[in-house]
């Protein structure tokens, strides 16, 4: 039990990116799907940013009285993750915005059956 | 729009100044401490886009016209490659602020701050025209007769 | 000093040109700001090629911050190779897009489009040339992003949902492949490729090494639509802008594969890696499995860009097919393809950008009797669609010889005799096109077409002549993709 615990963090991240798979592939929703998305990006950010923790240590700014730092790396390339995301998930809206105004529906299989005629 | 409480009105406009100072303190106390263009740039923008929540969209654009933001987003991005470009001209590596000032710490100081210029600049005007075109793409599809 | 960052200036170019399209909103200077940095990027890439072939691999630290801790700039024969191909395709569709997106845009429009244009370009110049592990993920993010929008314009609605499918597709590939990354780096604490390369041997049965692996391998195979992962493909080019379908055909694929190439052959490689997986097994049945399901498919089309999106799956399957072999000669081929493929396909885009133009349709029974209404446009179709056949005379005829040569070595006749017989599947959907073209009564819409304008032609023409060109001489096609091959297996052991 606290074995698992121990990992608690990662059992997260397998939660988070087998759920927002699913989402992605179950849902015909657009927006539900972007969501997913949301959800599966997510999960890399937890992914990158365990091992960046040292245990005891802190923020990654030098000042007196402290010796050991967490790994500032992960922050960063997650920071900038973050922003993909962002605007991954921005122009997707936007997509489904445009996608409603020519079709008049955001679900998959309604817009896929006004395509085949 | 929420125009008729009165009490949220005047909250948001107590709250604006409060929010924009916010912002320039992460921006310029990036350096010392957890800050920076990015998160300043959103919370910048954050107040921008609470007062056009409360006040209206057509209100925000008048502090910060559609013009303004979309010359912005391109702008930040300049500044930004611009100060790799400035140490390329002066002879350093691509993105390497030592040669911008007398000595290496301050060039590294200068060029930080001016990269973070450029990031504030980007992010907040790429969040203001993301709500901008989502919150005012039902008024311009009523002013082109329903088409997108 | 120049030659020393040009390593740099290979990314920043079009980096900084596709702001300035954006901050001037005019289609006109945006055009001509995208034709002097697609030209300079060809330039800088030309010129890289020349200091390595001089000097050898060139490391550049960015922001002076030496590798591995900063992030380094490797420019090796590999890498170079693909940098002259993207940026060589792309220098020369730019040209042909002023005609087509100033007839379809208002100003600001037209100067996002060559901002998005500039920006993918950025994106995947910097995927190949970056010797860093996220920061490939980025820039292969940062070129996804502005393909989507690229597409998104086509003028068909159908490009909305294309471009939707793709995002949600690419955007899945890119995160598996920085879930890949982060592994890598979780158990390396490296991310730099050619730090990882040194220490993913000695831990590559662990069991994350492992599932990074896999991840890679799913992430890279849709970005690079392989089949079966390649559903997103064919819609994306169908309905995109003719430019978006050139520049996509022409680039995004070959960087996927370029991608596929560093992480299999150089971070992999090493440790016995490709006697203790079954990838190569693997690779080779979905390669084979690829050029015909999706030649077959290409048959039945009678959408001509549609037709041709899917003839990209299969010849992408013939390029994974030359890798598979880990030989020299095999991936002499599948280099070589790389770039002949590059240009057929942006050449053939092009061409039917011209016939989009005129007659506002693709479709195969718009398209009857136009091969006397559009002379040279048919007539370069004609000449690319034999090249992707293998006709000899033509690039493609090289590169297939070297991949059959190649599964000549290992003896595996019933593979050389797959390989033919999938060329014989390709010359079926060419003739379609030719039959209908040539042979029939010219259709209502084709009846008062002209030949597409002189800006569209002659770019495409370029590529045209290029395929003729590389058929006959194949010192730099053949000549650098053998000598990156050879690089790419010393990295084995």
């Amino acid at each position: 039990m606290t074995e698992i615990l121990a990992d608690l963090n990662y059992w997260v991240t397998i939660f988070l990116m087998i759920g927002g798979l699913y989402i992605i592939t179950a849902h015909g929703n657009m927006i539900k799907k972007l969501v997913g998305l949301g959800i599966f990006q997510t999960s890399v950010y937890l992914l990158f940013l365990s091992p960046g923790k040292v245990l005891g240590g802190t923020a990654p700014i030098i000042a007196p009285g402290f010796e050991l730092y967490s790994n500032p790396l992960p922050h960063v390339l997650i920071l900038t993750a973050i922003v993909v995301g962002v605007a991954t998930i921005a122009l997707g809206l936007a997509l489904v915005v445009r996608i409603h105004e020519a079709y008049g529906t955001i679900e998959d299989d309604e817009v896929q059956e006004m395509e085949a005629d | 729009m929420m125009r008729d409480t009165v009490i949220l009105r005047v909250v948001v406009k107590l709250l604006l100044p409060a929010i924009l100072i916010f912002a320039l303190y992460v921006q310029f106390h990036g350096d010392y401490g957890p800050g920076g263009g990015f998160q300043a740039g959103v919370a910048a923008a954050a107040a921008i886009i609470l007062y056009g929540m409360v006040f209206g969209i057509d209100e925000a654009k008048k502090v910060v016209p559609r013009r303004i933001v979309n010359t912005m987003i391109p702008l930040g991005v300049l500044i930004f490659a611009g100060t790799g470009v400035a140490s390329l001209l002066l002879g350093e590596n691509y993105l390497d602020y030592s040669p911008l000032g007398s000595k290496p710490v301050k060039g590294q100081h200068l060029g930080i701050l001016i990269v973070e210029a450029g990031v504030f600049i980007t992010v907040a005007s790429t969040m203001l025209a993301i709500f901008y075109v989502f919150g005012g793409r039902a008024d311009e599809a009523d002013e082109k007769g329903g088409e997108g | 000093m120049l030659a020393q960052h040009l390593p740099a200036l290979q990314v920043v170019i079009p980096l900084l040109a596709a702001p300035l399209c954006a901050l001037f909103r005019r289609g006109f200077i945006g055009w001509l700001i995208a034709v002097a940095a697609t030209w300079l990027a060809f330039a800088a890439a030309i010129g890289l090629l020349f200091r390595v072939l001089n000097e050898g691999v060139i490391s550049y630290a960015m922001g002076g911050w030496a590798p591995p801790i900063g992030i380094e700039y490797r420019v090796d024969l590999i890498n170079v190779f693909v940098l002259v191909v993207v940026s060589g395709v792309g220098s020369v569709i730019i040209p042909f897009a002023r005609t087509g997106t100033a007839a379809r845009f208002n100003d600001t429009d037209q100067a996002w489009f060559y901002a998005m244009y500039l920006l993918a370009l950025t994106g995947l110049l910097g995927v190949t040339i970056t010797g860093d592990a996220f920061n490939i993920f980025v820039f292969l993010e940062i070129s996804s992003l502005a393909s989507y929008v690229m597409i998104a314009m086509g003028r068909d609605r159908r490009a909305l949902t294309a471009a939707y499918q793709y995002l949600i597709m690419g955007t899945v590939g890119a995160t598996f492949i920085v879930i890949g990354i982060g592994l890598l780096w979780a158990m390396t604490g490296t991310l730099n490729l050619a730090d990882l390369a040194q220490r993913i041997p000695e831990i590559n049965d662990t069991r994350p090494v492992l599932a990074a692996l896999a991840f890679l391998t799913v992430g890279i195979s849709l970005k690079l639509a392989l089949f079966p992962l390649h559903l997103w493909l064919p819609n994306a080019y169908a309905y995109a802008p003719a430019v978006t379908s050139a520049f996509l055909a022409g680039t995004a694929t070959k960087v996927a594969i370029y991608l596929f190439l560093r992480f299999f052959y150089t971070v992999f490689g090493g440790g016995g890696f490709f006697e203790s997986t079954p990838l190569p097994e693997m690779f080779l049945v979905l390669s084979v499995v690829a050029m015909f399901a999706a030649s077959t498919v290409a048959v039945f089309q009678d959408d001509v860009k549609r037709m041709f999106a899917y003839s990209s799956v299969a010849q992408i399957g013939l390029i994974t097919l030359g890798i598979s072999y880990v030989s020299e000669t095999g991936l002499t081929g599948a280099m070589t393809h790389l770039f002949n493929h590059a240009i057929i396909k942006a050449g053939i885009f092009m061409l039917l950008g011209g016939v989009m133009f005129r007659m506002a349709s693709v479709k195969l029974e718009d398209m009857a009797g136009i091969g006397r209404k559009m002379p040279f446009t048919m007539a370069g179709i004609v000449i690319l669609g034999l090249a992707l056949i293998g006709t000899p005379g033509t690039s493609g005829f090289i590169s297939k010889w070297w991949i059959v040569l190649a599964a000549l070595e290992k003896d595996q006749w019933w593979l050389v005799a797959l390989i033919l017989l999938a060329s014989l599947i390709t010359m079926l959907y060419v003739g379609r096109i030719v039959e209908v073209a040539y042979f029939r009564e010219p259709s209502a819409k084709a009846a008062d077409v002209r030949e597409a304008p002189l800006a569209m032609l002659i770019p495409a023409y370029v590529l045209v002549i290029a395929t003729i060109y590389f058929g006959l001489d194949t010192q730099w096609s053949v000549g650098l993709a053998q000598r990156a091959a050879a690089d790419l297996l010393a990295g084995i052991y």
